[in-house]
Parts: C-alpha cells; structure tokens; sequence
C-alpha cells in the first residue's frame, strides 16, 4: 500500500486529506512511530484516527487528556471495591493472608485504562492521546516512556509488554508547547483550515445529496468568515454543521432569506462578541460575495 | 535544465545526501539529531524517492516539528534538493569545513578600525572613529527589508544572558501572583479534601483508601514580550535579547517575540539550553535586523494570530520599543485596543523614556499612551531590575 493508496481509502471514508497529512500519516504506519498532528480547533485532527481506524477496520481507543490526568487514569488502576470485598470474604473464610494477597493482585481485579488496554489487544488498534498539550508534563514524560518501550510496568504483576503495537496519534492545538523529546519521538503534520477546493470535496463527500449552487455557497461564506476577526473561528466541523442546518431547513440558496442565515449562523459563531461581530448586514455582504 | 540538483562525481552515495541535507536543515535551525538522520532514509525507502515531491512530504513528516518549520520546509528543501542543476560539491561538512563556513564573526578576520564600537553601536570616541554600521536600513526606504544580517552573538556575551536571568527571574516572580484563596481538588496538595474522602470511602466499606487532596491552584501569569530590534533600537537590543534570553529561561511559560517589519516568534529558538546557540538561531529568524520598524503592523498581527491562543486575562504584555514607528498611528492604536480588548495587561518599556525631557511626542508612542498600563524607561540592564517594585502592583 502507498501513501496515494491510504488517501484514497481515507476519502472513500468521507475524509479529505491533505498531500502532506496522508503521507506523514502513511509514513507513521509504515515505520511504527507515533503522529503528532498539530493545528487550530476544528480542523479534523481527532477525526483523523477515527478514519483511520475506519480503513484499518480495527479499534479506536481514545484517551483524552485533562489538566490533572494522572496515571490511574490514563493506564491501569486497581479495583480497590473488589479488592476491598475480596478481602471481607476472605477473613470470613479463613483463608490465609498470601493467597488473598495473591489472589486482589491479579489480572481480574485490575481496572485497564486506555494506555494499558491499547497494548493488550489481539489485533492493533490506533490509539488516540487527544489534546496531548492539556495534559500535565510529568504525564508528557510518562507517555514517552510508553510510546518508545511499549511497555507498562505494574509493581504487583511485572512488566506487561504489548502484544501488538497500536497505531498511535497525538493531537494538540497549542494549549502549552510540547515538549522538544516527545516532538522529536513522533512523526509530525500540520493540519491547517482547508482551501476553498478541499472544503467543498469534504462538504460533498459528508453530506452527499447536497446542491452544487449551496455547497459552493456554504463553502464560500464559511472561507470568508475565517477572514473576519473572530474569537472563535469556525472549523470544518462547524461548517458541516451549518450546511446540515440549511439543508434540513430545505434552504436551496443562501442569499434567498436573511432572517434564516442568522438564525443559522448559530451553528458557526459560538460566542456573544462574534455574533455581535457578525451582524445581519455582514453577513448578507459575505454572502453575496460568496455566490 | 533540469531543476535538480546534481551532485559531484566523487559523492558518496545517498545515505550521506540524506545527512548533507540534515547538516543543512540543522543550519537553518532545526532541531535533528543522528536518530532523525537514521529515520529520514528510513522514511525514503518506504516512498518513490525518486518523485521530488513525495520525497519533500517524507522528509517533511520526519524532520519538522511545529507550524513555523512546516512553512519554511519547502524553501529548505529546494534550496538543498532542487538548486537549479548547480553541482553540490561537498555532501558532508566536515569539522573543518564547518568552522570557515559558520558565520562567527568573532574568529573571523575582518578589516581592524580603530573605533571601540560594536558592530552595531557606534564607539564613544565623539564620532571621530570609524563605525561599522550595519543599520542602513535607517538610510534606506523603509520599506525595503533590510536584509542584511546580524550577527546576535557578537551583540549579546554568555555573561550578558547570565545577569538577564536573574533580573528576568526576578520580574518574573513579581509579575506572576500565584496567590488563590481558594482551593480546588488536586492529585498533590497540603490538605486532605475530607468531605471526598468520607464520601468516597463509603464505596470502600468505611475504609479511607482513597485521599483525595486539594490545593490552592497555581494561577501563573503569562508574560509575553515584544521586542523591537529595528534600526534605532539597535543599540538597546543587547540588553533586551539578553533580557528576553533570561525571561524564556526563568520562566517555562513566557513567550517572545522579535519584530521589525515582520513578527517573529522567537520563544522555541531561545528555550534552547545553550545561549549562544539560542543567539545563533534568533540570528537566522531574524533577517531584516536593524531595518525599520512597522511597530502597528507587527502588534497588529500579533493580536490577529498568537494573541488569540496565548493572551488572556492572566497575561502581561511586554513591549520594548522606543515608539518610532513608519506607520499611521492609529494603526499601532487601533492594535493595542485590540489587544487590551483580550483583557491583558499592556507595559510599554521605551529606553528613551529615561533622557532627560523626553516627552512621548513621536505620534506613535502618543497614540499608543492611553491604552497602556505601564509606561516606564528601560534602557539598561539595571533600569530593569528596578522595575521589579512597579511590577508587583500591576
């Protein structure tokens, strides 16, 4: 399979991608590293390991990153309830203090949480750290340590070492710089708003039954709002969103009912100053001048 | 012709291309090491290497790090790859080539004057020595980018970027107030969050085995700096790199910024652990050093771009510049509302501000006035230091 091979699989699955997204993310696969996929909100980097996921026709196991998360969370914890139950039990049975100690610390009372899950798989999923940067650096530091090992380390058990490799993404959109050993570790690609002739073939390839005079103005209204100075920017997601508003409002052109373009305007702006930004008077010249 | 570059006869074979082009890449300041090198011909065999451009997003996915080296990728691998049929002499750099072709200007042997001026401020001997001045770009149209090159190095000494540290560490501390009165649940912290202990130990049969904790959060102020390096700031610009060296260094959130008649993110080139090398990089981003200023334009773009993602109610923006700017006023008024609307705070340090009677006539500096929160003089290592006091009540 080639990088072409990979995009094409991608777009019969309703994911346009780029030249420079399909060959990092071929590269990725073939050479076993970890993606970093970088980029404003709503752009489709999440998307991205769910097609690929899709085309692979294997799991998708997401961790989603928080200030905070910590290693229970994100990699195993034990099932301190059970443990607790077990223990209860046991003294009323008389059993002897190692082999209920042998018996809380096994496989069965062990709570497996993404990290751990993905490398114990029979067939290799594609794993997801979403928003790596939300994450604290110490647990940035941890995740390297998985990602150039594959193996996970558990005090009471031993070493678990992974039975296949997951296909692993990372994406981040600039909460907090990364750090350079984990940009170094992965493979890298910069997923940017697509251009105009991009965004069109994603608008048709997700919501098929659309009109050509529409989609060009949906496509062309949406480009223009991105110039504008907004807090929020609207990604590809929104734009789906929003030719899905005025098709199922059986709208057939954009310019034909202002009051309806407002209200519709909802699924694009997302906060208050924006939509002040963007009165009825804007967006009707946006409109036009997307036709 | 063909575009493609043509190497010499005696070239060893692609495995050392591949590294002559990494030894390239790492000129022009990218960050790659052996491993890259080893993964970049890894990448190759699994592509037609041969198509120029799948060749180009192979590398491109293996040698490239953040937004800024993606758009700067192609222009590198032209110049290297594809340079127009030239016959590429020599593959591999070696270490001795390396020392003649770095451009340090502190070895090398240039015409001797007589004049203890910098490179790029004049000497003190009341103008009778003869400067070598870089800054024609005061001269010339300012509208030109000057393009001319600085050598950073030679402006700013380890020592230089060592008392920066401290006074920059220093600021740091005073501006960031960490102080919350409340707490928040925290995986570390001081005290036991007792009414989730004695909830969750409920599911544990009574027993305590989970102890949640909480902690005053850390509530750190960001400070981004902004630093002027045109022609008239030349001068003042060892102190400030030095400064802004020091800041990046201190403090593992604060971001920086050159500008001139462009913006350039600089904070990733100085986080680099060795200063120098940290100069050396900021000497390749910032070509048009010491030309004019579009101090509007810059903060204009600054507030339209990084600003979105990295200022907010919890930032201190610094600005270091003397205020003399080649656009309309209102430009660089309309830029600092702009950025003021983000709910930062806004402290302009001129190093004119300290002459004797100055007064902020330049219409620049006048319309920037009622949007700041600070204006004080910073024209030396020491008038910084002694901003500390003033930064604590901002």
């Amino acid at each position: 399979m080639s990088w072409n091979d990979l995009q094409t699989d991608m777009a019969q699955q309703g994911y346009v991608a780029s030249d420079d997204l399909a060959m990092a993310l071929y590269l990725a696969l073939s050479l076993g590293r970890p993606l970093l996929l970088e980029g404003a909100a709503g752009v489709g980097k999440t998307e991205v390991a769910r097609v690929l996921a899709a085309v692979k026709s294997t799991q998708l196991i997401r961790l989603q990153c928080y200030e905070g998360l910590d290693a229970g969370q994100a990699i195993y914890e034990w099932n301190y309830q059970r443990q607790l139950l077990a223990i209860r039990a046991a003294a009323e049975d008389g059993e002897t203090g190692s082999a209920v100690e042998a018996r809380i610390f096994s496989d069965d009372y062990l709570l497996e949480r993404p990290l751990l899950k993905a490398i114990r798989q029979a067939v290799a999923p594609v794993l997801l750290i979403d928003e790596i940067d939300r994450a604290d650096e110490e647990f940035e530091a941890y995740l390297l340590e998985i990602l150039s090992e594959f193996q996970i380390s558990i005090p009471e058990l031993g070493t678990i070492t992974a039975t296949t490799r997951p296909m692993v993404i990372l994406t981040a959109n600039g909460t907090r710089d990364l750090s350079d050993a984990l940009r170094r570790r992965c493979l890298y690609a910069h997923v940017d708003y697509p251009d105009r002739a991009t965004e069109l073939a994603i608008l048709r390839a997700r919501i098929p039954g659309i009109e050509d005079l529409l989609a060009g103005q949906i496509v062309g209204f949406v480009q223009a709002l991105r110039r504008e100075e907004l807090e929020k920017t609207p990604g590809v997601a929104e734009m789906l969103d929003f030719a899905a508003a005025l098709s199922g409002l059986g709208i057939a052109d954009l310019n034909s009912d202002p009051q309806v373009l407002q209200a519709t305007l909802a699924t694009l702006l997302k906060t208050r100053t924006d939509r002040d930004n963007i009165p009825t008077e804007v967006a009707q010249r946006l409109a036009g001048r997307a036709a | 012709m063909s575009k493609v570059t043509r190497f010499a006869g005696r070239d060893p074979g692609p495995n050392a291309r591949v590294a002559g082009f990494m030894a390239h890449l790492r000129d022009h300041g990218l960050r790659l090491g052996v491993g890259e090198t080893a993964l970049a011909v890894e990448a190759l065999t699994h592509v037609r290497a041969s198509d120029p451009v799948e060749a180009r997003l192979a590398l491109q996915a293996v040698c490239t790090g953040c937004a800024d080296e993606v758009a700067g990728f192609e222009d590198l691998f032209d110049a290297y790859w594809r340079n127009d049929g030239r016959v590429r002499e020599k593959v591999v750099p070696s270490t001795s080539a390396s020392t003649e072709h770095m451009r340090n200007s502190r070895s090398a042997q240039g015409p001797e004057t007589d004049g203890n001026g910098r490179m790029d401020s004049p000497d003190d001997s009341g103008g009778e020595g003869e400067a070598m001045v870089s800054g024609e770009g005061r001269l010339v149209g300012s509208r030109l980018q000057n393009l001319m090159k600085t050598d950073l190095r030679d402006l700013v000494s380890p020592e230089d970027i060592r008392d920066a540290e401290t006074v920059a560490r220093r600021l740091a501390l005073a501006l960031r107030d960490r102080r919350s009165r409340r707490r928040r649940a925290a995986k570390k912290g001081a005290m036991l969050d007792m009414r989730r202990v004695l909830r969750q130990s409920l599911s544990t049969g009574g027993e305590p085995v989970r102890l949640p904790r909480r902690k005053r959060p850390d509530r750190p102020v960001r400070i981004v700096a902004l630093c002027d390096v045109s022609g008239s700031m030349t001068i003042y610009a060892r102190v400030f790199l030095a400064f802004l060296a020091g800041l990046m260094r201190a403090d593992s959130a604060a971001d920086a910024y050159l500008f001139h008649t462009r913006l350039v993110r600089i904070t990733e080139a100085l986080r680099d652990p060795d200063g120098l090398r940290a100069l050396n990089r900021l000497t390749l981003l910032a070509d048009g050093f010491g030309g004019g200023s579009k101090i509007g334009a810059a903060l204009d773009q600054f507030a339209a771009t990084h600003a979105r993602r990295l200022v907010n109610g919890r930032s201190v923006v610094v600005i270091l510049s003397d205020g003399y700017d080649t656009d309309p006023p209102e430009v660089l008024g309309d830029a600092l509302l702009r950025l003021r609307r983000r709910g930062c705070r806004i402290v302009w340090l001129n190093p004119l501000k300290g002459w004797a009677g100055y007064a902020p006539v330049a219409a620049g500096m006048a319309a920037a006035l009622p949007h700041l929160d600070h204006f004080a003089a910073a024209g030396t290592l020491s008038d910084l230091a002694a901003l500390e006091q003033e930064f604590t009540r901002l």
